[in-house]
């Protein structure tokens, strides 16, 4: 089969796209869908359809008629928490939160009469003033968007609007004119490192598994992105499947391998369907199969969805999963690199990883190198949630600050009703259950691979979970090791025992049952774990302990001695009391309290039993007059 | 009365499908899960059997996998995300309602009349809306206790009907 003639195919779509004057692009990412993005989709085409303005949902080379409106969907546009997400090209006005009932007024006003809805703007929190579109939304303009770029302006299902914006083009370079080597130097001088984790140098790897005699090799994509609160691999695989197979072409080219796989997470059904769909695209357009643009090279791609086990993002446990086992980590070495997939040399790079190839061999190494560190260059996405104002996936050069990602990109941190909390900052745990908390201490480190690991904490995968004052940092602790504990393989005693000991020690610590003793038990076996265990999950499942415990000790220590929690946050260790000079005896909380624990005559200060009370703070949410603490 | 040839019919089409590949044993399971909603001893032992695996192969790949269901599930499956950003934006006070409301608990994952299974995820990747739950295919975001009350009580209104 021959190969698709990108330059043609790149003219048709600009010949096509000359024919459309307007584009309504909407964000049909998970989050925005789950808002009712597709319902705002459908109503636009009806709605401008309605007005009289020539309408299509997909660009046709053979229907010339001009003046058009392309009403398109994307990938996800990152800021999840404003959508549903419309925007407006050519005027490029972001609209946030639109209901179907909107759309009516976008259609007359914008695209008949060309005059933004001003209630529909982004409203900068800093100042009141609306902002037009990501040219001047501070969540966007602080970003250095590379990988996610394309993510919320390209149609994920076309293939074509792919190629227009220069896709395939390095896959094509790759395969035409590159030779393996000259690849994997490419790669290896812009000091890519792995985006999953590990931070390995991805140049490297491919030239570990290049030198191997074996004629048969394996690509494999690495879309289990198991770390509960990161989500840009999900991101990239809905919002710009092509960037990812077209990562996996070079690395292919460079190992020289004929066949991939691509392991996307069970819980992700619009990752596997957009993945499936841009390979049969893909193979429907010659850019895979055999003899890829003449250069006698095959590759076929193949998409495994995983079953829901977390330990299979550790690659030699994914492999088991591709080969139907237990996903369950082997020994190192021997490396994938050497032995991989049915015991042959493997590259497995994670999705954010293989969508940055192409752009580095567009760019080349030296121009990536300017930016990020010079340990760590280029961009990295992180997922920014939890107690901020601004939730949602960004791109920053590695090298920023914390203070510059959480109030100046995220719009500070929150309380938990939402509403800004200037000093509420305490922690932000970063890399997920590998990974560990940073501090107001660590707000101005500029994060890269390294300097994270100097202050206990890495990168991961990329989660940023920021925690306000009335976070207990014993609980996350807690709330990771229960994580881990329940994903441990069971393969090492350390790692099945060890978390479940550990996290019966922190039940002990949050439910006021420890005693002098157990922090420092914890410690001893926290760092047993650590040694003892074979794979990542096992080596790291203590950090999240170790890192609160470092940083947060004092909390543990009024847990364990003085059984109280500072945050307020376990219940089994509050102590609700009424503050008589803040009761005005109006009996509210009274009425409320399911066990009748509070008594008290009208109007005058109120009492709590101790004995009868269950501590569900019932009693504190009725409170008009902030007359109640401990709970 | 089905007969025993009818009644694996689908699974060989499963099978057929996947070429009888051992390697293919987890995409098996998981088209056979998605056709008869869980994996019965029964159906487990006929696949081990068809590929040519010990049984206790099969049965430690379908219990190593959290996807896999040994038992079966309701109409309507309540998957709540308990991912860092659902957590600290408050994942379990709605657990618990949603428990207290539906009669469930940590070792009842299902209602008796079979209408509803609750379920914790470790993360759906939609941190942005946190907290979120998902019935069956369709995601809530920014959901409370009483948001996911509501829920409840429609589809049991919606049922009745």
């Amino acid at each position: 089969m021959t190969t698709i003639d990108l330059k043609q195919t790149r003219e048709t779509y600009e010949a096509a796209n000359r024919t459309v004057t307007r584009r309504v692009i909407i964000c049909a990412g998970t989050g925005c869908m789950a808002n009712g993005a597709m319902k705002v989709y459908a109503r636009f085409v009806e709605a401008i359809a309605k007005a009289g303005i020539p309408v299509i949902t997909e660009l046709k080379a053979e229907d010339t008629k001009p003046n058009k409106t392309l009403v398109s969907s994307s990938g996800c546009q990152g800021f999840c928490q404003m959508g549903p997400l419309v925007t407006l090209l050519p005027e490029n006005i972001l609209y946030t939160r639109v209901t179907p009932a909107d759309v009516d007024e976008i259609v007359t006003s914008s695209l008949v009469n060309s005059q933004p809805v001003d209630r529909l703007l982004y409203k900068d929190p800093a100042n009141g003033k609306s902002c037009r579109g990501t040219d001047d939304i501070p969540f966007y303009t602080r970003q250095a968007r590379a990988t996610l770029k394309a993510c919320g302006a390209l149609d994920p299902e076309d293939l074509s609007e792919y190629i227009a914006q220069g896709g395939y083009e390095m896959a094509q370079k790759a395969y035409a004119q590159l030779s393996a080597k000259l690849l994997c130097d490419e790669i290896l001088a812009s000091g890519l490192r792995g985006r999953g984790g590990g931070g390995f140098p991805t140049g490297r790897k491919w030239e570990l598994t290049r030198v191997q005699p074996e004629p048969k090799k394996y690509v494999i994509c690495n879309g289990d992105e198991g770390d509960p609160g990161a989500f840009m691999d999900r991101s990239v695989m809905e919002g710009n499947p092509h960037s990812v197979i077209e990562g996996m072409m070079i690395t292919a080219r460079a190992i020289g391998a004929d066949e991939g796989y691509i392991y996307v997470r069970a819980e992700y059904p619009l990752a596997v369907k957009r993945m499936r769909k841009a390979i049969a695209d893909a193979e429907q357009a010659g850019l895979l199969g055999t003899n890829l643009f003449e250069s006698g090279q095959a590759l076929s791609l193949h998409v495994m969805e995983g079953a829901g086990a977390f330990v299979c993002g550790e690659e030699t446990a994914l492999i088991a999963s591709i080969e139907g086992k237990r996903g369950m980590p082997s020994p190192k070495p021997p490396f994938p690199a050497q032995s991989g997939l049915w015991g042959k040399p493997t590259v497995i790079n994670n999705v954010e990883t293989l969508a940055t190839i192409p752009l580095i061999l567009a760019a080349g190494a030296t121009e990536y190198r300017k930016l990020g560190t010079k340990t760590s260059p280029g961009t990295k996405t992180f997922a920014l949630t939890g107690h901020v104002a601004n939730t949602g996936l960004i791109e920053v050069p590695f090298g920023s600050t914390l203070r510059e990602i959480i109030f100046n990109i995220g719009g500070g941190v929150t309380r938990q009703d939402g509403s800004q909390d200037p000093n509420g900052f305490k922690a932000v745990q970063i890399g997920g259950p590998s990974g560990g908390c940073l501090t107001r201490d660590h707000l101005d480190l500029p994060m890269d691979f390294d300097s994270l690991k100097t202050v206990g904490a890495m990168v991961g995968s990329g989660g940023l979970v920021v925690m306000n004052q009335k976070t207990c940092m014993v609980r996350i602790a807690r709330f990771f090791m229960q994580f881990t504990q329940n994903e441990s393989c069971g393969k090492c005693v350390l790692c099945r025992e060890g978390t479940r000991q550990m996290l019966s020690m922190l039940d002990d610590i949050t439910e006021g049952r420890a005693d002098a003793g157990t922090l420092e038990l914890l410690e001893k076996l926290a760092n047993a774990v650590q040694k003892g265990s074979l794979c990542g999950l096992g080596k790291t499942a203590p950090s999240p302990v170790l890192s609160t415990l470092r940083h947060f000790r004092a909390e543990y220590e009024a847990h364990v001695h003085g059984k109280t929690c500072p945050a307020g946050e376990c219940k089994a260790l509050a102590r609700p009391e009424i503050i008589p000079a803040n009761c005005k005896g109006c009996t509210a909380c009274v009425k409320k309290c399911p066990v009748g624990a509070i008594t008290g005559e009208r109007k005058l200060p109120h009492t709590i039993n101790a004995s009868l009370c269950i501590k569900c703070g019932v009693c504190a949410q009725t409170c008009k007059f902030n007359a109640i603490t401990g709970v | 009365m089905t007969t025993p040839h009818k009644k694996f019919d689908k699974v060989c089409g499963i099978l057929d499908r996947y070429e009888r590949k051992p390697a293919q044993l987890i995409p098996i399971l998981q088209a056979v899960q998605a056709e008869y909603r869980y994996l019965t001893e029964e159906m487990m032992t006929y696949v081990a059997t068809s590929l040519g695996l010990p049984p206790a192969r099969v049965y430690g790949v379908a219990t190593f996998y959290s996807h896999f269901a040994l038992e079966p599930k309701g109409k309507y499956i309540i998957r709540l995300c308990d991912g860092t950003a659902c957590h600290v934006k408050g994942s379990d006070p709605i657990l618990e309602a949603l428990w207290k409301k539906l009669g469930l608990s940590e070792k009842k994952k299902t209602t008796p009349d079979m209408l509803f299974t609750v379920e914790t995820v470790s993360c759906l990747g939609a941190c942005g809306l946190a907290p979120v739950v998902v019935i069956n295919e369709e995601i809530y975001g920014q959901v409370t206790p009483e948001k996911a009350c509501q829920l409840v009580d429609d589809i049991q209104a919606k049922e009745k009907k």
